[in-house]
């Protein structure tokens, strides 16, 4: 904020100073999310994990101290482009963590990777970025994003879902989805029928009528944030009874919201749900909410594992920000205690990890809430490594 | 040419940002030049947008259309493989112009709010389109590999880039000056306040009403094709409805149908928006209240405070219709 | 296709028409009488939503919530037209455009702040849950039936409170003649306030009504805004007849639409890409239609005559 109000007078100390900053005992990182807009909730919940996690080691990361330069990228690309150029050029970053949608991840992938300042990404994990055009520079602490839909497509498989109808916005991210679960449940099951809405669609009456018609046994929707509240309220009042599978839907963010409504069904599959049993996730779910004042979803735990993944960088390299040979290959090594338990990343740094079913419950307060259900996938690696040219 | 206080503030605007990147090599702030490039491009189209808005006083929901049609044409060529440079500007400035000749002269049948209705109706329809053009990525858009090139002029270059869109800029500025104080500007100004009279006088201004409506869509494509090199990446959302708004609050922040207007709006909202988002992550509560306040108050914009108030009823199309 | 699917889709058009309806009946009335784009129409309905969501909260009875809703949101039209807006009906449309538009974003954030970003809760009322079988094989949702006959209440209503009460000769003289109406000795800027809030009330019901079928959460009101322009812009502004034709016209057209376009271009192209189209143009369809609409018909197709 500092650097910026400097940036109107034109002064010239605010940058001495930033030059000075990259030598001293502090990391810089540039947190970037979407926080403006309906699916801002995604981006603070991210952000309170990640701080979440700074504050759980002790306010620091690799006993650097941290100075954070947060930025709404109001989900348009060419304004996360915009902030990318402040972070690398002006505030010269020594990471960039965040981004919650693919296309500002796509955006800005190059920038970040090609001036060697390491992205983490605590979301988006777009196809390209896994497999042919995967970095070095690179690191999920999330997903690749057709594992969940994928996950949910075993899920379905194990449930011996005969036939499943397939429900998606008509943009890229949707039309992944829908092949994510494909790839793992044509050959088990047959699809009845799929749709592709209208983005931000409210009503979804006229799909829900063609469900009843289709004569599935199973639905399967993809409708993050608000278009997946108004999909499961009404498909809960249409009278149709079939098991509901999502991928982003029904999650912590959105279980405030259709808790009532799907209470007793499946959420969105997971890697992490709050009575995971870990110790790292009892602290954090012993700490969060009284920090913050809501249950946490999984994107706060991704942002929380952001900050750990950071730190184990850091302290390998005693501090030597300079060092990012040293810092990578830490991290490759995933040697930190996560909130999801033990994991690896696989050779484009996507984590390959355990995939969970997750189940609607109500928590000891009567709250809605997520338990771990029955393990859907062991070791889960996305279907775009091998494109990857990269190994080690 | 009299040297009052509005003069004085576009020659110092001007020399400010021919100077800038100078300022920003001087303290080593290579970002300041994108941040005024990606300024100066949305005050070029808000140039655009000013030429029938400010002057016509056709009021265009839906000339962020015409940023997403450059940009697209940019990033279409390249991932056909064609290599950047002269066929950028044709293609940006061609399919710019085709397309507003035919949506301008089906929207111009239309007047008032409904003009603004039917070019928000068309924008959209443009959005829908890009979405699902899927060999561009659809809703996710795409990275565009490589700038215009134009002789030893490389567009991807931050410095060329920036000075390109400044001269465009003052070229803009030149043109709609010329033409707001020709024949042809006396036709659209005139329609504007009694479109019959002009009509009367034996004047087309369907017209002249149309090649407006075109000139200032071209315009916006060369901003789209400046963007598109600027973020080397283009996708649908450059066509959502809320940037076709902000296109429209930069003219009328810096003062409806003054020349230099749109440039001084399109620096305040942008600074302003940049500033108060990093005093709160919750911008808009105050960005919204402080343009009602604008509008209540300062009725002919920024440019409007510049003019001494015994010569505001005069100055050249400020006045309201 | 079957009659069954094609009637409930029917059904589900008429619904979505209805509550197309009760936002366009009082944006066009405010527009057609007072001359003032309000963009922050969609706001208004989103607050409806958030007071119905938060009353019932509050109470844990749906009903009450809504019915909370509705004089809440007219208490808020008529605060924000006495402190915004009732400097601006001078103004050309462009001012109106900018300083509602600035309200929607106050608007937006105002909701984050007090309710926060997550979407929040709203059942339906205990009675209206469930569904009704309308003819054997063919279920509907209650509530869904519910604002159907609500809002062809609100219709009935609206039509006898314009055509025989004597607010409602005002309102007509106000939409074809303005300043005749002041010079008649009418308190135009109590009427214009009476106006305002009527239609901020409407439009608080039907965000209240759709609020346990849509997610709760800020920025609802910006879709439905658009489509509501489209209806009034179809429907010729000023024209409470025009808003009710084109609002079933648009919503007709919208839910048949999607649900048969992307399978009818499927059986004719056989290809893979024909369902991303068919969605696209489905999603394009009203906007097609208001684009023809204007073009034969440059006022909409009930303008109100005399202006």
């Amino acid at each position: 904020m500092k650097k910026h109000l400097s940036m109107l007078a034109g002064g010239v100390a605010a940058a001495a100073f930033a030059a000075g900053a990259a030598q001293a005992e502090s990391v810089k990182i540039g947190y970037m999310a979407t926080f403006s807009g309906p699916p801002g909730v995604l981006g603070e919940h991210n952000r309170d994990g990640f701080q979440l996690g700074i504050e759980h080691l002790g306010g620091t990361l690799g006993d650097l101290d941290v100075e954070i330069i947060e930025a709404d990228d109001q989900l348009k690309p060419d304004v996360g482009k915009q902030i990318i150029d402040r972070y690398l050029q002006s505030d010269r970053v020594d990471f960039v963590v965040g981004i919650i949608f693919s296309n500002v991840m796509m955006a800005v992938y190059e920038d970040v990777v090609g001036s060697e300042t390491f992205l983490i990404s605590t979301n988006a994990g777009p196809s390209p970025i896994a497999g042919e055009s995967c970095s070095e520079y690179f690191f999920s602490t999330s997903w690749q994003n057709d594992q969940l839909h994928g996950a949910a497509g075993l899920q379905a498989v194990n449930d011996g879902v005969e036939s499943a109808f397939l429900i998606a916005p008509n943009y890229q991210a949707g039309r992944d989805a829908m092949a994510g679960f494909k790839r793992e449940f044509e050959g088990h099951g047959t699809i009845a029928g799929e749709i592709l809405t209208q983005i931000n669609q409210p009503d979804y009456s006229a799909e829900i009528a063609q469900i009843a018609a289709a004569g599935a046994d199973a639905v399967f929707i993809f409708l993050p944030g608000g278009m997946g509240v108004n999909f499961v309220k009404q498909y809960a009042s249409s009278g149709i009874d079939l098991p509901l599978y999502s991928g982003s839907t029904v999650d912590g963010t959105t279980l405030p919201a259709i808790g009532e409504e799907m209470m007793g069904g499946y959420s969105s599959p997971n890697f992490w749900a709050p009575d995971m049993d870990t110790p790292v996730n009892q602290r954090f779910m012993a700490d969060f909410e009284e920090r913050f004042g809501y249950i946490p979803s999984v994107y706060a735990a991704q942002g929380y594992d952001a900050a750990a993944l950071i730190d184990s960088a850091i302290r390998a390299v005693d501090g030597d920000l300079s060092n990012k040979e040293g810092m990578r290959d830490a991290m490759r090594q995933a040697d930190f205690e996560s909130i999801r338990g033990d994991f690896q990343f696989g050779n484009n740094h996507f984590p390959v990890q355990d995939w969970y079913a997750g189940e609607v419950v109500s928590d000891d307060q009567g709250r809605a809430t997520i338990a771990l259900g029955d393990m859907v996938a062991e070791d889960f690696q996305d279907a775009y490594h091998q494109d990857c040219a990269m190994q080690w | 040419m009299r040297l009052d206080l509005r003069t004085i503030t576009v020659i110092v605007v001007l020399a400010g940002l021919a100077l800038m990147p100078l300022l920003a090599w001087a303290v080593d702030e290579p970002y300041w030049l994108r941040f005024w490039s990606r300024v100066m491009i949305l005050a070029l189209a808000a140039v655009g947008v000013n030429l029938i808005l400010g002057f016509g006083g056709m009021v265009s929901f839906g000339h962020a259309m015409y940023i997403a049609i450059g940009a697209y044409a940019v990033g279409a060529l390249r991932f056909h493989g064609v290599e950047g440079g002269l066929p950028d500007l044709l293609l940006a400035v061609g399919a710019g112009a085709l397309v507003a000749l035919i949506i301008g002269a089906i929207c111009l049948r239309t007047a008032g709010i409904y003009f603004i209705m039917i070019t928000l109706a068309f924008a959209q329809m443009t959005y829908f389109f890009f979405i699902s053009q899927e060999q561009y990525g659809g809703d996710d858009g795409m990275r565009i590999e490589g700038g215009t090139r134009l002789g030893p002029l490389d567009l991807s270059n931050d410095a060329t880039l920036y000075y390109a869109t400044f001269l465009l800029l003052c070229g803009a500025l030149l043109v709609s000056w010329r033409l707001v104080n020709s024949r042809f500007g006396m036709v659209i100004r005139g329609a504007r306040s009694n479109e019959q009279r002009m009509t009367a006088l034996g004047f087309p201004t369907y017209r002249y009403r149309l090649t407006a409506y075109v000139i200032s869509a071209v315009i916006c494509a060369i901003a789209g094709a400046l963007l598109a090199n600027l973020t080397l990446y283009v996708s649908p959302a450059y066509t959502h409805w809320t940037r076709s708004g902000e296109l429209l609050i930069m003219v009328i922040l810096g003062g409806l149908g003054s020349l230099f207007g749109p440039v001084l709006g399109a620096i305040a909202l942008l600074l302003l928006e940049d500033v108060i988002a990093h005093f709160t992550r919750h911008w808009q509560l105050f960005l919204g209240p402080i343009l009602i306040l604008v509008v209540i108050f300062a009725r002919e914009g920024l440019f409007g405070l510049l003019t001494p108030r015994r010569q505001r009823s005069h100055t050249a199309g400020g006045s309201h219709g | 296709m079957s009659t069954t699917l094609l009637l409930i889709q029917t059904l589900n058009g008429l619904q979505f028409g209805v509550m197309l309806f009760l936002m366009a009946a009082g944006l066009t009335l405010v527009f057609g009488i007072m001359n003032l784009v309000n963009l922050a129409h969609g706001s208004l309905y989103m607050m409806g939503a958030y007071f119905a969501a938060a009353a019932t909260a509050w109470t844990g009875n749906p009903l009450l919530g809504i019915l909370f809703a509705i004089p809440a949101t007219l208490l808020l039209g008529v605060v924000v037209e006495f402190i915004t807006l009732r400097t601006l009906y001078q103004r050309d449309h462009l001012d109106q455009v900018l300083c509602t538009f600035g309200l929607i974003l106050f608007f937006n954030e105002l909701a984050r702040v007090l309710w926060g970003s997550a979407a929040i809760p709203m059942a339906i009322p205990e009675a209206l849950t469930g569904f009704v079988t309308i003819i054997p094989g063919l279920i509907y949702p209650k509530w869904r039936l519910a604002i159907i006959l609500v809002g062809l209440l609100v219709a009935l209503l609206l039509y006898l409170l314009i055509s025989h009460t004597r607010l409602g000769m005002l309102i007509r003289a106000g939409a074809s003649n303005r300043p005749m109406v002041g010079a008649l000795g009418v308190n135009i800027s109590l009427l214009f306030t009476l106006v305002f809030g009527l239609g901020a009330a409407l439009a608080g019901l039907a965000g209240a009504m759709v609020a346990p079928l849509l997610s709760v959460e800020p920025g609802m009101g910006d879709p439905i805004l658009i489509l509501t322009f489209v209806v009034i812009v179809i429907g010729g502004i000023g024209s409470i007849r025009g808003a009710f034709i084109a609002s079933l016209l648009v919503g007709l057209i919208d839910t048949v639409g999607r649900s048969f376009l992307p399978a009818l271009l499927r059986e004719l192209f056989q290809t893979q890409s024909a369902n991303t189209i068919g969605a696209a143009l489905a999603s394009m369809l009203i906007y097609i239609l208001m684009a023809a609409v204007l073009f034969f018909r440059p006022r909409g197709l009930f303008p109100p005559k005399g202006r």
